[in-house]
């Protein structure tokens, strides 16, 4: 009998929980298929006719809302931005950071663990902070409103996390292990990419996809130091707000959009992740 | 000529001495087995020689070439590893065939696969090759990490203690078979072990290794029978050599061995000079019955346990020195612990060594 009060009251706990995380993106992408004056309702509809001018208008660029102006858009630009902007910092990052967390992990060398500590502290300081100076020295070297800056600046936050969580996984892999494959006849950089990575592979994984949501996520210094040419999706959709009008039916299509790249990407990454935790649960 | 040929090699950590002064001289296709208790820097020994880590001074000498400087991959040596170094994203096979595809590669792949069967058979994996390490036995992992390292047939083959990490049946087989496997294939093995029954089962030639460097090269019976050193006495045999000061005198073709009174006649000769030494006498050398004989001492019985189907006395003499002597199981029948026991020296097993430098004195 108690038991059965258990699994109740554990039933409603899940429900609760559930709801708590889910619910606000289930009524976000219920929003996307609702028209202005469905959403406005004092009343919440939930039975309704699903549009899709929303999408519709996000893609083309342009949309009426009723009894307002038209409204231009430049959602496809922004999210073609982000998707620069992450997948660029990404990949400097893990073209950086996997050998510099591999050094680090295998080589005691003068001053090493200051420097990788001076990395990490990189996160410690907020972004205001560094802002103002950093956009005073872009606009002097002209690096003001390019890709290649706003990647490089993304590195302050994507690279010490990287580094740090890839540096573990290649200090959980025996050396021994490297050696023997050096033993077998293979050079330095064959047993790195052949042995280390791999093995290493859940890690850099989970790391680059951390990485990715931090890049697609940043707001700051995609604000401060570009202008709307090469802005990402989250300071583009600032301009759905304006004086006119607030369209929560195409800023809830924006954030469906904007959502999907990294959810699938968790979802494809996820397999790694797990096929990862299998290897590392006997010792080879 | 010695095939590797290790001269005067060091290595140290920060001030840590591991390995200081070794010398050695190994003859091609030989069996020669480093044993040294724990710590005593037998895997540091055998990581210079791969080339995992760079000696601070000394020379090792290959075929007459100089090796210190050549990175692992340069170097005709493999190593199976203590623990394994299977790489676990690979299957058995491509563990065993990773070499091959190393050193040669524009190896067609119907000889690779010829050629990792063919090991793969001679050490019984041949079924197991289509598994990851994880799903493989501790045995088996054993086994394909040999046969990785002799699919190559390498000029040097360097063991560190292979059968350390394997259950007593699997050890037991391995032990009789791995020699014969080795020599199928003429190599110079390297065999690291903490077991002075599997080096005596083993080797060729037995290297004796602490305080950083090789204190016994010998056979192994050489070895067990004359000890350089009381240490090395030490670390042969279970239970261990029993060893006691004592004065010397030498009467009459006689060897007085006095212990605190006690006095036992040994009749032999020997160079040593009269005076104090330490004489050691392993528990089998040392005769126990109730009859009495000439040289013989009355002892008083302690306790017996058997091991390794021997009984072992531990006996007490009249001045409080004890002693453990063993005998077969047969022969422990013939004893009667109530009754007066004796005990003598097999004359020409017991040893004397230095007091102060603990060195065999003959």
């Amino acid at each position: 009998m108690s038991i059965n009060v258990w699994s109740i009251l554990k039933f409603f706990a899940y429900v609760a929980i559930i709801m708590f995380f889910l619910f606000p993106i289930a009524w976000i992408f219920n929003m996307s298929f609702m028209t202005n004056d469905e959403i406005l309702r004092k009343v919440p509809v939930l039975f309704y006719e699903p549009t899709f001018k929303n999408y519709i208008g996000l893609w083309e660029g342009e949309i009426a809302i009723e009894g307002f102006a038209t409204m231009y858009v430049y959602f496809k630009q922004n999210l073609i931005n982000s998707a620069i902007l992450s997948v660029g910092s990404v990949s400097v990052t893990l073209l950086l950071g996997v050998p510099a967390a591999y050094a680090f992990a295998r080589y005691k060398f003068k001053g090493g663990e200051d420097i990788a500590f001076t990395l990490l502290s990189f996160r410690f300081a907020p972004a205001l902070l560094i802002i103002l100076p950093l956009n005073l020295y872009f606009s002097e070297i002209g690096l003001y409103d390019s890709y290649f800056a706003l990647i490089w600046v993304y590195q302050l936050i994507t690279l010490p996390l990287l580094l740090w969580i890839v540096r573990g996984y290649f200090e959980d892999i025996s050396p021994d292990i490297e050696y023997a494959y050096r033993l077998d006849g293979h050079s330095w950089f064959q047993s790195f990419w052949k042995i280390s990575i791999p093995l290493a592979k859940p890690g850099i994984a989970a790391a680059s996809l951390l990485c990715f949501i931090y890049a697609w996520n940043n707001f700051v210094f995609a604000l401060i130091l570009g202008s709307s040419q090469i802005q990402p999706v989250t300071v583009g959709a600032l301009a759905f707000i304006t004086a006119s009008a607030i369209p929560y039916g195409l800023i809830a299509c924006g954030i469906v959009v904007s959502v999907l790249p990294t959810l699938i990407l968790a979802l494809f990454i996820q397999k790694y992740l797990v096929q990862g935790l299998s290897l590392g649960a006997i010792k080879g | 000529m010695s095939y590797l040929d290790l001269d005067n090699l060091s290595k140290s950590f920060k001030d840590d001495k591991i390995i200081s002064n070794l010398n050695a001289k190994i003859d091609k296709g030989e069996f020669f087995v480093v044993f040294g208790p724990s710590g005593s820097g037998k895997t540091v020994l055998l990581r210079l020689l791969s080339g995992i880590m760079m000696a601070d001074s000394g020379e090792i000498k290959m075929d007459n070439q100089i090796i210190n400087e050549l990175h692992p991959e340069e170097r005709d040596v493999s190593m199976a590893f203590q623990n394994f170094a299977l790489y676990p994203h690979m299957k058995a096979y491509e563990n065993i065939a990773s070499p091959l595809r190393a050193k040669n590669k524009n190896m067609p792949e119907n000889e690779i696969h010829e050629k990792v069967n063919e090991i793969a058979n001679l050490l019984k994996i041949g079924h197991v090759l289509n598994q990851f390490p994880k799903e493989l036995s501790n045995g088996q992992k054993q086994r394909t990490s040999l046969a990785r390292s002799l699919v190559d047939k390498p000029s040097v083959v360097l063991l560190d203690d292979p059968l350390r990490n394997v259950d007593a049946k699997i050890r037991f087989e391995m032990r009789l078979e791995l020699p014969k496997v080795l020599k199928e294939f003429n190599t110079t093995v390297i065999y690291i072990t903490q077991d002075f029954r599997e080096a005596m089962a083993l080797g060729d030639r037995i290297a004796v290794l602490y305080d950083g460097k090789f204190n016994d090269i010998d056979s192994p019976k050489n070895i067990y029978q004359n000890p350089s050193s009381l240490t090395t006495a030490k670390l042969f045999g279970d239970p261990t050599i029993n060893n006691f000061d004592a004065t010397i005198k030498k009467q009459d073709g006689f060897v007085k061995v006095d212990v605190n009174g006690e006095i036992f006649n040994l009749k032999r000769n020997t160079k040593i000079q009269d005076g104090k030494c330490i004489v050691g006498i392993r528990p089998e050398d040392i005769v126990l019955s109730n009859d009495h004989s000439e040289n013989s001492i009355e002892v008083e019985f302690r306790t017996k346990t058997p091991l390794n189907l021997r009984i072992v006395f531990l006996v007490r003499l009249k001045n409080g020195l004890e002693l453990l002597c063993s005998t077969t199981e047969e022969e422990s029948h013939l004893i009667d612990e109530n009754k007066k026991m004796y005990i003598y020296f097999i004359e020409e097993k017991s040893h004397f060594f230095d007091i102060e430098t603990k060195r065999n004195l003959e």
